[in-house]
């Protein structure tokens, strides 16, 4: 017998696994490892590797904790970015409420009820770039739909974006807009799921409307509901695209979040090591909220079985 | 979007590396829009057409991410030729060896000469590190229709100035339309504030790092433009626009001024009211401190990773030819730097070669002239000023904070 015939049944799972781990250490960990690396040295982002006459790497200096030491200590703008950051973290929430409702709105078996859902999936389709520009033409002080709506009602226009205390929630709220799309979609799948006998039970035991709801349906459609969770909060913890889009992180940074200032530091400042330590900031948030996440998950599971 | 630009950038780099070939010149330009893209095209046609060895190949890039482009394909990748900016936003690549000194080409072609009034705005350390194609000046452009309704006439000094805006506040008129979303039309009013109280030498050691933004010496200049402020001058809610959609009231006849570059000119005559526009110079506010002028340079360098660099020189020093140096900047409303180049004709564009001719010194504008951390900061500092005068003493102390973080404490 070869070494392979002996062998065979040891070594095919690894074999079958190395392209997927290959391109996990390659696209993920290394890059993750690289960027903690760079957070730990001044650099520009540009010739990493390029030495000076004594073979040293000039222009890749370390500087140990320095760039951590300056974000917790000298940097408001870091702090304003967190501080968004749990602003999108609780408000983008809002999503879900909002999901339900349409999802039970939407689970009728009527005339065309195909063709409604289907453009309530819409905004979910869009792009976000596309989303970003549309509500900022919405919100346009001087010409925007908003102004025209609050002028209805007597009110003066109200520039969202460009007030300090409100564009981040003016934001938040675009980000709603496929957001409940998207948690929708997932109730509408939970819904389908639900056992039509527990129902019929309920209806004989007198439950009706809201109890019926809160004691039977939503109970069932606790999986649809952990994961539009974990979508919902992770998306707002890396939200970038909105704000890069509406604000750029204005008016005078007070939009900012960890995702766009990183982003800001590193490709616009020429700060690539400083822009790193951000990164590795919110990384070690996701983390802990992904650990933590995850120990409630497995630690329900247990009690389950 | 950042996945899309990265996969775009990719495809772009294997393209042109499987094309590079000798005879062959791999151009990188941020001249993107339909104007800018036809002008820069005709340019490098005349330059095949008087070399016919050469094959120029361009790559277009949209002129916000090619700011974010121009680092990696300088460090990966790099092209022959590249355009860019004069001032600190060239001397930062300088710094970092990625382009190469072009002092030959400067002596070669005679642009010692020709060239000489733009020669310190590529040069570090007495080398030349690009060849400029084009400039144009800043000023006050305004609606003839609307001071005439009104009956006034040209501001010839700040109390003129701040007198206007009350005059066009009573008529129901925004006195200076302006989008401060983006930051620099901000920083615009700063330029010109600091160097009409304080002068130009100041005003360059100041983007140079080299004053406090605490110093007393800027109480004056943060004093007159809260004084606009107050005098409700600016349009409202402007932090909310971009410069574009700051135009747009003055583009139908609701907004009399805006503090810009002569580009507006090719906005204002795409939505035809070109002919209810003239020109002023940013007014006097110090008596005897000599005017000087925002007037950014456009430039082209060599990457120091340039393979065909012979050709690139020839491609920078056909700059040298009147005729070719003529037709690209007329046909962006700029000003050739070539001296021997034919004199423009457009109004506008001899009211820039009159002020900039006359000007004692000539500033790239802000965020040229300043760190590119230095100027994002500050120029926020500026656009929260503009919303909220009474927080100078803060902003100042945030924008001082930087400045000491960059350059040092003085």
């Amino acid at each position: 017998m070869t070494f392979w015939e002996r062998n065979q049944l040891k070594l095919a799972p690894f074999l079958f696994l190395a392209p997927a781990v290959g391109l996990f250490l390659i696209f993920v960990i290394y890059p993750i490892a690289d960027s903690i690396w760079v957070s730990f040295h001044e650099w520009s982002g540009v010739n990493r590797y390029a030495v000076d006459e004594d073979g040293n790497l000039k222009n890749f200096k370390w500087v140990g904790l320095d760039n951590y030491i300056y974000l917790f200590t000298n940097d408001d703008e870091f702090y304003v970015a967190v501080f968004n950051n749990i602003k999108w973290f609780f408000f983008s929430l809002i999503a879900i409420p909002f999901g339900i409702l349409l999802a039970l709105f939407l689970n009728q078996q009527i005339l065309g009820i195909r063709w409604v859902k289907s453009f309530f999936y819409f905004p979910f389709v869009i792009n976000a770039v596309v989303i970003g520009i549309v509500f900022t033409w919405f919100y346009n002080p001087k010409y925007g739909s908003l102004t025209y709506l609050l002028g209805f009602f007597g009110m003066e226009p109200l520039p969202i974006l460009s007030d300090e205390n409100y564009a981040t929630y003016g934001i938040i709220v675009a980000s709603l807009f496929p957001g409940i799309a998207y948690t929708m979609i997932i109730y509408i799948t939970g819904l389908t799921a639900v056992s039509k006998d527990m129902i019929e039970a309920g209806r004989i035991d007198g439950a009706s409307g809201f109890t019926m709801f809160w004691n039977i349906i939503l109970p069932q459609l606790r999986p649809a509901t952990l994961i539009a969770v974990v979508v919902t909060i992770v998306g707002a913890l890396r939200s970038f695209d909105l704000i890069a889009v509406m604000t750029g992180g204005g008016p005078w940074g007070s939009t900012n979040v960890l995702a766009y200032k990183m982003y800001e530091d590193s490709l616009f400042n020429f700060r690539m090591g400083y822009g790193a330590s951000t990164a590795v900031v919110l990384f070690i948030l996701m983390d802990i909220y992904i650990a933590w996440f995850l120990y409630r998950l497995f630690k329900r599971e247990s009690t389950e079985k | 979007m950042g996945g899309k630009m990265k996969n775009f950038l990719v495809i772009l780099t294997l393209f042109i590396s499987s094309i590079a070939s000798a005879g062959t010149l791999i151009v990188n330009s941020n001249q993107s829009g339909a104007e800018s893209s036809a002008a820069f095209k005709e340019y490098i046609a005349d330059f095949e057409a008087a070399h016919p060895d050469v094959t120029v190949v361009l790559n277009e890039f949209e002129s916000e991410a090619y700011k974010v482009a121009l680092r990696n394909f300088l460090a990966s990748e790099t092209p022959d030729v590249a355009l860019w900016f004069a001032g600190n936003r060239m001397k930062f690549f300088v710094d970092q060896d990625l382009f190469r000194d072009v002092s030959d080409v400067w002596e070669e072609y005679g642009l010692y000469d020709s060239m000489a009034s733009s020669r310190l705005s590529v040069t570090v350390d007495d080398k030349q590190y690009g060849v400029p194609w084009g400039y144009y000046q800043w000023g006050m452009y305004y609606r003839t229709d609307i001071f005439e309704k009104v009956g006034l006439s040209v501001p010839t000094n700040f109390e003129e100035l701040v007198a206007a805006c009350s005059t066009l506040r009573e008529n129901n008129i925004t006195p200076v339309a302006i989008g401060t979303r983006f930051l620099w039309t901000a920083a615009g009013w700063f330029d010109y504030l600091n160097m009409r109280i304080n002068g130009y030498e100041f005003h360059m050691d100041l983007t140079a790092g080299k004053v406090s933004y605490e110093d007393s010496r800027l109480d004056m200049v943060f004093d007159k433009w809260a004084e606009l402020i107050n005098a409700d001058c600016y349009l409202e809610d402007h932090a909310s626009f971009g410069w574009e959609d700051g135009l747009t009231p003055m583009i139908n006849g609701e907004a009399a001024m805006y503090l810009l570059g002569n580009f507006i000119t090719g906005n204002l005559n795409t939505a035809g009211v070109l002919d209810h526009i003239d020109y002023f110079q940013f007014p006097k506010i110090v008596d005897g401190v000599p005017m000087s002028e925002d007037a950014p340079t456009d430039t082209i360098h060599i990457p120091a990773g340039a393979k065909n660099v012979e050709d690139a020189k020839k491609f920078l020093g056909f700059l040298s030819n009147p005729k070719a140096a003529t037709k690209w900047a007329n046909a962006r409303s700029f000003l050739s730097p070539n001296s021997n180049a034919e004199p423009p004709s457009d109004r506008f564009q001899l009211k820039g070669v009159d002020v900039l001719n006359n000007a004692y010194g000539i500033a790239q504008f802000f965020d040229r002239d300043a760190n590119p951390d230095m100027a994002k900061t500050a120029m926020e500092g500026f656009q929260e000023f503009m919303v909220k005068p009474d927080r100078e003493a803060k902003i100042r102390a945030r924008v001082e904070k930087e400045r000491e973080r960059i350059h040092g404490p003085l």
